[in-house]
């Protein structure tokens, strides 16, 4: 019989680097749903909506999906197809005053506040890294990206923190 | 000695004092000087040798347009060329070097060049290096790049930190000066999100180069209080060092800020930023570019533009000493008079216009500059005038022909200025780029008030677009003086006047083209390479494209302007690709197991994005081949274990989920039943192999399919379209969990003892799958193989991967086996003739590589055009095994096939080797490749040339599965 | 060059992958033979003025349709292949 070790993804993490800091966050359960052609799923967000959910959130994910985070998988056979995506990505919190002027050295989005309010999100990508991002606060991210590419994701990350703390 | 005006230079410092070397000759200047600045302010006017004739060169202007003072700065072992000294700022310690001489600067040997001058005009060295043509690469080219051309490079790779940046904003203001301020203030107070970005450090334009009054204050004091309120305002960006250098579709502008060019130690700070910025509405308030008179001898080091002398004036109290003033334009008689009234000595105003002379100085009025003496920098220029010649003697000779608006950037998008005879000079249209109106001197609006009044003009119609209401507010009072000219281009009085200081063209270049045809200013261009230097001829295009008009007589107007293309100065290749170094190339995809994988030593090797093991080497195995053939032997004897998550892995959910299959695989999955795994083929829609891979169904309404490596984001992009585009309504979803699950290989004849060690049991039939616990962990089992042993796949959430991976190893060594990496499954699978997109490579169908039969009845993606003449005639290629006649020779890849006794040419062709193999197992190597109606010639033996490595191997044609063709092994 | 992605809004085109001629969406019926095959792979006009194609909003998985002017560069039209609303409600 074998005992099998649950290993996070993103590496090097804490890192603080001027106004900014990068830490590993732990989403809890991840399950995508993706509704079938005229199914009411209740709850399920328009794009760019995050909506709260029971203890989760319903977070907009990309075309006819979002991620159900924080709350276990429901039953919604028939309704929409239910994934398990627990696995499949990293996530990291980008916070601190420059949060801001280090995402604009890597993600193409319109960021000022009025385009990406604080409690919604958005796909994009970041340098070559499809990633979701969802702005908790003005200067909060929570960012996902593919597991295989967190390393990735950690050194641009760092990299631009990095370069704008040099600035100040 | 010090060419220092006391207590003038808005720009410097006193109080900080900086050293820097040029030539390795250290100089004393202040903290706030740039390099044009500093060396005029220590008496070196002498900066540089001209391109083509080694002429002796100074500095022109003192801004970003700069076509003379190009030096070579040097840097923690790197140096970067052609840069302009009057954008260089100092720092302590800077090493600036003079560039394209031989020999010291002061006696360049190749000066010869311009005793040649005759010779060397336009077109030259395209009509005498003709012949020998064999000369050419060895002999001219070398010595003509030895002696033209600018800086050099390091030859070294840049590791200097660059950085590329996004902005958003509902305003952008290019540049400013009066017309910037007011726009980014008018914008600003309505409550819009303004860039301001200005190219120098310190924001103000002519504010602070000519000193005018604005609202009863000095400009610069105006400036700095508007600064002031910008600065506090949270809608406002200023950005300073940051020259906007493009405009491009839909609102996006290219801008490059200087970080780190001017600190000495700039740690992490990066040199530069390309920004990338997007704005609803811009506003091109770049001011204007005064442009030279072309006279003889207007090259000489201490000849400038009047704006340039103003600007050393005034920003950096550099004394130009005795000035004289050559202008034809009110603004030249201005800077005049401003310049006498600060103590600037003027030898001589001289103007061609028949003006009325009643200045404290001396003025020459229907006079022209007909020459100019002094070996290596000026000292008196000939002025001709109604009673002769004089000879003036002079340090500066200020030029001032016009102005040119800065209209660069609203001509970016292919739109064509309008000449204006008012300012003779060309103006630019309205809504040239869309989005983005210009104001200021950049339109022709030249006297304080009026640049003033057009900003705030410019920013209330942007704010209309905005849908914001512009506030309230009375225009500062500033000078307002008209504005006139009489064009004067160029002086002919004999010898050689320069148009393009950085190219060294000169009006008789220019004329040459005309009479040699090149009557089109694009052709004249490209002939005399006017307009081609680092400058992109700012201070020369009008002029000559005027000369150019003269010449042919065609007009201004006709002749019109060459293409105005980004970027407006020159941007770093580093700061454009920045991030894009090393490992910020390509993200590095990383399997679960990568950590043990490399503690055990593999070598890695790319594929895609992807790092998968290349071998796993074990004491004394020095290369890939002895580790190879264990891995393949073991897996063949006892059992193997490969990370296999790289594979695309697609949920396909929903009622239709099977219909939806039907239609992108040539075979037929809705009759799959539960828990059972398919092989299954994608065409694209030309008929043509996209992909394979394998169906498992999971469930009534759940398959999942996994595609190539390689492949696996080109088949979600197809799935999604096929979706889209043709079965939108149906009950289907597609959902990627490549990353969700860690998958491995588990192959060999005792893959089912490694199986048990994980307390899983074995009981599934080939090309099954089910459900599995492992330890606790919901995985799951695929029965399949890719090796042609019996083959397990075990899928578990990634989180496990890393642990199940070192269970496996543990296991697989316990039971005389091994991980195996890539050149072992290589091997194992050109064993079985199974393919990959070696042979799968966008030109073959599925009957060329053996698997016809998998094209089901029914209509799928692909099957109508895979049915076309071409597609389907004998004598196509067609997948083959290949097995050298004698067992010991080397097969390669990518040689061709030719019959034993033919010639290797084109026409004899046969086909071309996909992939090769060391086989252990059969002992000698194996090849796959296509080759013309190859199924027919199973037996025959041909022969594979490999041209590039000069290899020549008899092979016998046989059918691509070498080993256990009836599939026993992988069936149990 | 920037696309309105009825998703997500405007973003930057590298955010998207060029595909090809709309003419892609008129899949002919498998039998219609060779020249309409043909001409429905291959045969594309080259305007100078309104065009239509397909774009790829890799971030969210949508497939697009822009009608856009090769001269001016001006887009005049972005539409969702597929029912968006009804595919995601």
């Amino acid at each position: 019989m074998v005992d099998l070790i649950a290993d996070g993804a993103a590496r090097g993490l804490p890192v603080t680097l001027g106004r900014a800091s990068l830490v590993g966050f732990d989403p809890g359960p991840v399950t995508s749903i993706a509704p079938f052609p005229g199914r009411a799923v209740p709850g399920f967000p328009t794009p760019g909506q995050v909506v709260a959910q029971g203890a989760g959130r319903m977070v907009w994910a990309g075309r006819g999906m979002a991620f159900l985070i924080g709350a276990p998988a429901p039953d919604l056979q028939g309704q929409a197809a239910v994934t398990d995506q627990s696995d499949g990505w990293v996530w990291v919190t980008l916070s601190g005053a420059d949060a801001v002027a280090v995402l604009a050295r890597l993600v193409p989005l319109d960021l000022r506040p009025q385009a990406f309010p604080a409690g919604t999100t958005a796909r994009s990508t970041l340098g070559h890294l499809p990633v979701l991002l969802i702005r908790e606060a003005v200067d909060t991210f929570r960012i996902a990206a593919f597991r295989s590419m967190a390393g990735s994701l950690v050194h641009d990350l760092t990299g631009a923190m990095r370069a704008v703390a040099a600035r100040r | 000695m010090s060419f220092r005006i006391p207590g003038k230079g808005l720009m410097i410092d006193r109080t900080r004092p900086v050293q820097f070397s040029f030539d390795g000759k250290r100089f004393d200047v202040f903290q706030g000087d740039t390099l044009a600045s500093a060396l005029l302010a220590n008496g070196q006017r002498l900066m540089g040798r001209s391109f083509k004739y080694h002429r002796p060169r100074g500095v022109l202007t003192a801004g970003s347009e700069e076509p003379s003072a190009l030096v070579e700065i040097h840097e923690r072992g790197q140096q970067t060329p052609n840069v302009r000294a009057t954008v260089q700022e100092l720092y302590e310690g800077l090493e600036a070097r003079s560039q394209n001489r031989i020999g010291p600067l002061g006696f360049d040997l190749l000066a010869v060049n311009d005793l040649m001058a005759p010779f060397f005009s336009a077109g030259f060295y395209y009509k005498t290096f003709m012949w020998p043509r064999a000369f050419w690469e060895k002999i001219y080219e070398p010595a003509i790049r030895r002696a033209a051309g600018l800086g050099r490079l390091s030859g070294k790779h840049d590791e200097a930190v660059y950085e590329k940046a996004w902005a958003h904003c509902d305003l952008l203001v290019i540049g400013a000066g009066p017309a910037g301020w007011m726009a980014a203030l008018v914008a600003a107070r309505a409550g819009a999100d303004v860039i301001l970005a200005d190219e120098d450090r310190r924001m103000g334009g002519r504010l602070l180069a000519d000193l005018p009054e604005v609202g009863g204050q000095a400009g610069p004091d105006w400036a700095a209080g508007v600064v002031a309120e910008l600065a506090a305002l949270p809608n406002v960006r200023l950005m300073t060092r940051t020259t906007v250098t493009g405009a491009y579709d839909d609102g996006t502008f290219g801008a490059l800020e200087r970080v780190g060019l001017h600190v000495a130690d700039p740690g992490d700070l990066p040199r530069e930023c390309f920004w990338r910025i997007v704005a609803k509405r811009a506003i091109l308030c770049a001011g204007a570019l005064e442009r030279p008179i072309a006279h003889p001898d207007n090259d000489r080091p201490g000849v400038m533009l009047a704006s340039g002398v103003s600007a050393m004036v005034n920003k950096w109290g550099v004394d130009p000493g005795a000035v004289v003033v050559f202008s034809n334009n009110d603004s030249g008689l201005a800077a005049t008079r401003r310049l006498f009234a600060q103590g600037i000595r003027i030898a001589a105003y001289v103007d061609p216009r028949a003006i009325p002379v009643t200045e404290p100085f001396p003025v020459y009025a229907q006079a022209q500059v007909t020459g100019t003496r002094g070996r290596l920098g000026l000292r008196d220029v000939a002025v001709t005038h109604a009673g002769g010649t004089s000879l003036i003697e002079a340090r500066t000779l200020a030029l001032a022909g016009g102005w040119n608006p800065t209209l660069h950037l609203a001509c970016h998008r292919n739109g064509r200025p309008e000449w204006s005879e008012r300012i003779a000079a060309f103006v630019p249209r309205a809504g040239m780029v869309p989005g983005l109106s210009v104001a200021g001197a950049a339109r022709g609006v030249f006297s304080t008030a009026a640049c003033l009044a057009d900003g705030a003009a410019s920013a209330a119609e942007a704010l209309g677009d905005l849908g914001l209401n512009p506030p309230a507010l009375s225009l500062p009072q500033a000078e307002d003086a008209p504005y006139a000219i009489v064009p004067l281009w160029a002086v002919d009085a004999g010898g050689r006047a320069w148009l393009d200081f950085a190219n060294d063209v000169t009006t008789k270049d220019v004329k040459l083209a005309a009479q040699e045809g090149y009557s089109s200013v694009e052709h004249m261009k490209r002939y005399t390479t006017q307009g081609m230097a680092p400058d992109q001829g700012k201070s020369s295009n009008v002029a000559a494209l005027a000369v150019l008009a003269e010449a042919t007589g065609q007009g201004i107007p006709a002749t019109g302007t060459t293409t105005y293309r980004p970027p407006f100065t020159p941007v770093s290749i580093a700061a454009m690709g920045a991030g894009g170094r090393a490992e910020g190339f390509a993200p590095r995809r990383l399997m679960t197991s990568d950590a043990q994988t490399r503690a055990m030593g593999a070598p890695m090797i790319e594929a895609g994005l992807w790092y998968r093991p290349s071998y796993f080497p074990r004491a004394g195995e020095t290369d890939w081949r002895p580790a190879c053939d264990r891995e393949v032997r073991q897996v063949r004897e006892a059992v193997g274990v490969a990370d296999v998550s790289t594979l695309g892995k697609i949920d396909v959910q929903g009622a239709d989920a099977g219909r939806f299959l039907d239609f992108v695989y040539t075979n037929t999955m809705s009759t799959l039943p539960v828990g059972k795994v398919r092989y299954g083929l994608m065409l694209r829609e030309d008929g043509f192999v996209m992909d394979d891979g394998t169906c498992a169904r999971l469930g009534d309404t759940h398959y999942l399919i996994t595609t190539t490596t390689a492949a696996a984001g080109q088949v979600m992009r197809h799935l999604d379209f096929v979706h889209q585009a043709f079965c939108a309504g149906w009950d289907v979803r597609l959902i990627s969990v490549t990353e969700t699950w860690a998958q491995f290989a588990v192959a060999g004849p005792r893959a089912r003892d490694v199986l048990a060690g994980l307390g899983v049991q074995a009981a599934l039939p080939f090309m099954g799958c089910a459900p599995v616990q492992i330890g606790g962990v919901a995985g799951r089992l695929f029965r399949i193989s890719f090796s042609g042993e019996e083959g397990y796949e075990v899928a578990v959430p990634a989180r496990y991967g890393a642990s199940l991976f070192a269970e496996l190893v543990r296991l697989a060594e316990a039971h005389e086996g091994c991980a195996y990496g890539m050149e072992a499954l290589n091997v194992l699978r050109v064993e079985k003739g199974f393919i990959t997109h070696a042979e799968i490579h966008g030109r073959v169908t599925a009957d060329d590589v053996g698997l016809g039969g998998m094209v089901a009845r029914k209509d799928c993606i692909g099957k109508p055009a895979s049915q076309r003449p071409g597609l389907t005639e004998p004598g196509r290629e067609q997948l083959v095994g290949l097995m050298p006649v004698n067992q010991g020779e080397v097969l390669t890849a990518g040689a061709h096939l030719y019959n034993e006794r033919d010639a290797a040419t084109r026409e004899n062709n046969q086909g071309y080797v996909t992939s090769v193999a060391p086989s252990p197992t059969l002992d000698m190597w194996l090849g796959l490749g296509f080759l013309k109606n190859g199924r027919a010639r199973h037996g025959e033996v041909i022969r594979l040339d490999d041209g590039l490595r000069g290899r020549k191997v008899l092979v016998e044609v046989c059918h691509p599965v070498f080993f256990d063709p009836e599939g026993g092994r992988m069936r149990g | 060059m920037r696309l309105t992605c009825p998703c997500c809004g405007t973003r930057d085109r590298r955010e998207f992958t060029y595909y090809g001629a709309a003419e892609f969406l008129n899949r002919p019926a498998p039998d219609a033979g060779l020249q309409a095959w043909d001409a429905y792979l291959h045969l594309r006009d080259n305007p100078a003025g309104i065009t239509r194609d397909l774009w790829y909003h890799d971030p969210c998985q949508s497939w697009l349709e822009v009608t856009r002017d090769t001269v001016t560069h001006e887009i005049h039209a972005v539409r969702a292949l597929g029912d968006l609303v009804g595919d995601a409600a």
